[in-house]
This record gives C-alpha cells, sequence and structure tokens, in this order.
C-alpha cells in the first residue's frame, strides 16, 4: 500500500515521462487539461502506466472522471 | 468414401510490385479549422496529420482500386491475364452487393480470377496479403491481386472533430506472385471482439463513431506483442527490419510502437499519414509505394507490417520489399 504522498510522487514521475510536465507542477488541485496541457491520448498512456506502477487499472469509462492530479491519486489510492 | 486429390502450388510467396492512387483534393488541417472547432495544432499534436486526400466524384471506390491494381501491375512485369485472384480490402463499399473485387478484375483485364471482397477493418489488407500467400503456397492460385482501398469520407460528418480531420480516401495495391524462397512471413492475425463498438459505423446510420482513448489503449498495449511474434515466426528480430509500416491510424501510435519494439535508429519508419491522413485498409500499401517511391526504403529491404483497426482486428507480418 503506497501512501498519498507517495502515489503523488510516483503519478509526478509518470506526468513527466508521459507529457513532459515538471514533477514540482503535478500537485493535487491541478487540472490535467486546463493547467498541465495534458490531451486525452496522453491520459490513456498515463492511465496505462499508472497500471503498471501501481498494479491499479483505470478504465476507459472512469478515466472521465478524473479531471485533476488530486483525483487520480484518490483513485489509486482507493483501489489499491 | 472416395479419397480426394488436393494440390501443391508454390514452394512460397512475394510481393511483385505495388501501386498506389491518391485522390487529387488536398486537404489542409486549416482548410478544415475554417469549417469546425479545430486547428492545426490540434490535430497535429493528437494524430500528426498534416494534410490528406479527399475522393471527388469522379474518383469513386472502384476508379481508385482500378488505378492502383493498375500500377502494381505494371511494377510487378505481369500481364492481366496472368493474374487468377484479385482481393479488395475495404470497409467502404457504397453498397453490399455486388463485391467490387469482380468489377475491378474486369476493368483491369484480368479474365475471370477467383475474385471477393474482405471486410477486416484496417487490418484488412494485411488479412488480404496473407490469404493471397497462402493461396498462392497451396495452389488455388498462381498470381494475386491485392487491393486496399477506401472512400471514407462518405462516413464522415464535417462538423466531427473526433473523425473528420482523420478519415481520407485512396487506394494500394500489391501483386502477390511464388516464390522459391518466402517473402512474405507467417501471419499474426487475431481479434478483439468484445471491443467490436470501438469503432463503427452504428447499424442505420452513415457516420462513423469512434471511441478514440479505447482504441489508442488497445492499439498501444496490446499490439507489441503482436509484432513481437511477427518477427518470431518470420525468423527475424528487430535489428533485422529495414521499414516499418504499421496502419497509418495515429502518428502518436506509430512513435509508441516503435520504441516500444526497440527497432534499431536505422529502421526507416513510415509515416504516411502525415500527408495522407487514415485510409484504412489502403494505408500500408500507401505508405510502403510512397517510400519505395522516395526511395526510403530499397528492393529487397525486410518490412515489419501491421493492420489493425474495427472489429477490432489486427494482422502482422515480415515481408520483403519488391
Amino acid at each position: 500500500m503506497s501512501t498519498r504522498d507517495e502515489i503523488q510522487a510516483g503519478l509526478a514521475e509518470i506526468l513527466e515521462e508521459v507529457a513532459g510536465v515538471t514533477p514540482a507542477d503535478a500537485t493535487p488541485e491541478k487540472s490535467f487539461t486546463d493547467d498541465l496541457d495534458v490531451d486525452s491520448l496522453s491520459m490513456v498512456e498515463i492511465a496505462t502506466a499508472v497500471e503498471d506502477k501501481f498494479g491499479v487499472a483505470i478504465p476507459d469509462d472512469e478515466l472521465g472522471g478524473i479531471k485533476t492530479v488530486g483525483d487520480a491519486i484518490s483513485f489509486i489510492e482507493k483501489n489499491q | 468414401m472416395t479419397g480426394l486429390q488436393t494440390t501443391t502450388g508454390s514452394p512460397a510467396a512475394r510481393i511483385s510490385g505495388f501501386g498506389s492512387y491518391r485522390p487529387r483534393r488536398r486537404v489542409t488541417n486549416d482548410d478544415l479549422a475554417a469549417t469546425m472547432d479545430t486547428s492545426d495544432d490540434w490535430i497535429q499534436s493528437r494524430v500528426g496529420i498534416a494534410e490528406r486526400r479527399w475522393a471527388g466524384p469522379d474518383e469513386s471506390l472502384v476508379d481508385m482500386s482500378v488505378a492502383a491494381g493498375g500500377k502494381a501491375l505494371a511494377a510487378s512485369g505481369l500481364d492481366a491475364a496472368d493474374i487468377d485472384l484479385v482481393v479488395l480490402a475495404t470497409t467502404t463499399p457504397p453498397t453490399a452487393i455486388p463485391g467490387l473485387a469482380a468489377r475491378i478484375a474486369h476493368e483491369l483485364g484480368v479474365p475471370r480470377p477467383g475474385a471477393f471482397d474482405l471486410n477486416a477493418g484496417c487490418a484488412g489488407w494485411c488479412y488480404a496479403l496473407s490469404s493471397a500467400a497462402d493461396a498462392i503456397r497451396t495452389g488455388s492460385a498462381r498470381n494475386a491481386l491485392v487491393i486496399g482501398g477506401e472512400k471514407l469520407t462518405d462516413h464522415i460528418d464535417l462538423t466531427d472533430r473526433g473523425t473528420a480531420v482523420i478519415f481520407a480516401d485512396g487506394a494500394g495495391a500489391a501483386v502477390v506472385t511464388g516464390a522459391e524462397t518466402p517473402g512474405i512471413g507467417p501471419v499474426v492475425w487475431g481479434s478483439d471482439g468484445d471491443l467490436h463498438a470501438a469503432i463503427a459505423i452504428p447499424e442505420g446510420e452513415r457516420v462513423m463513431s469512434m471511441a478514440g482513448q479505447s482504441v489508442y489503449r488497445w492499439a498501444t498495449t496490446k499490439l507489441t506483442a503482436t509484432l513481437a511474434e511477427a518477427m518470431d515466426r518470420a525468423g527475424v528480430t528487430p535489428q533485422d527490419i529495414d521499414v516499418f509500416a504499421p496502419h497509418q491510424a495515429n502518428l502518436r501510435i506509430i512513435e509508441l510502437m516503435a520504441k516500444r519494439l526497440g527497432l534499431p535508429e536505422s529502421t526507416v519508419i513510415a509515416r504516411d499519414i502525415v500527408r495522407s491522413g487514415n485510409t484504412s485498409s489502403a494505408s500500408v500499401p500507401l505508405a510502403l509505394d510512397a517510400l519505395l517511391e522516395s526511395g526510403e526504403a530499397r528492393s529487397g529491404d525486410t518490412a515489419l507490417l501491421l493492420g489493425y483497426g474495427a472489429g477490432l482486428t489486427f494482422a502482422g507480418q515480415v515481408v520483403v520489399l519488391p
């Protein structure tokens, strides 16, 4: 089980790798699309990487509901 | 019960010539941005398309397929009379009956060949290539013409940026002939029918719909193994691949696949989508013909092919370029 901080750090690494987001910018209140310029296809790559890293699958129909970094952290925390 | 005799054909099959037809009308991203909510930047960053070709009223699916098929025949050095199998891979026939392969053969002057249309989504041409190679090896045919032709603009909505910016028209073809040594490797094909609704023209409707995220996820996670198996079954490694020509669906998928396969820097990667858009089952032969014509790919090169799309279906194989 990862803590919220560990999940945030892991997610920041994924965001940097997939979408070139500076890790310090990957804070919970940030919107993927509006603040971090992550498009819908990059969200899919993030979901794939989350599954590899945390063993948590984010199905396509859940992906649309994940708007912020905090939403993603909560989803991973709840489903890990 | 009487025992039946059977036939054996050529020891192997190879591609002996390519041909293609690109519609005259060039449509840029700026042209599309004038009529719908999109921009050159939006399109290029998501799918990698800069322009595409849209067929006019005098460029029907049959016209384009005949043109591509005729060029492939000329490139192969065979006469129309040498062809005894014509396969048209398409997802966009104007009507269900009749299939178009027989008429295309007739217009090319091919006398009474086996002729059928094949729908395996955007994987259709790779399915057809494999079927033709098998027919030649079993003795069902001596020389085959394998065409991928599409008029996808019949099935787009000019106000929907999800599909109108992506899909386009064109035809590509290859002649497949017998050979002493294999020029077409074993196919690795399959399907994931649980995702049948992900790319579809819903019953009774005209316009295509696509669940972009689902298809993107499927293509980038499931198909690397298909490509690896196709190389393995053909007895080659990523280091042997001179040309990588997957279906031209999305430049980001193409780049991700190339990265995950570990292809060497020297491998030429087909990026025909940049100027052709997604032409479904025409995309692989169109891309290969363009690379051969530009000299980026050469005769004798080893090429890794992959078709994938509606169904969902997929087919990968390694071939030697003519």
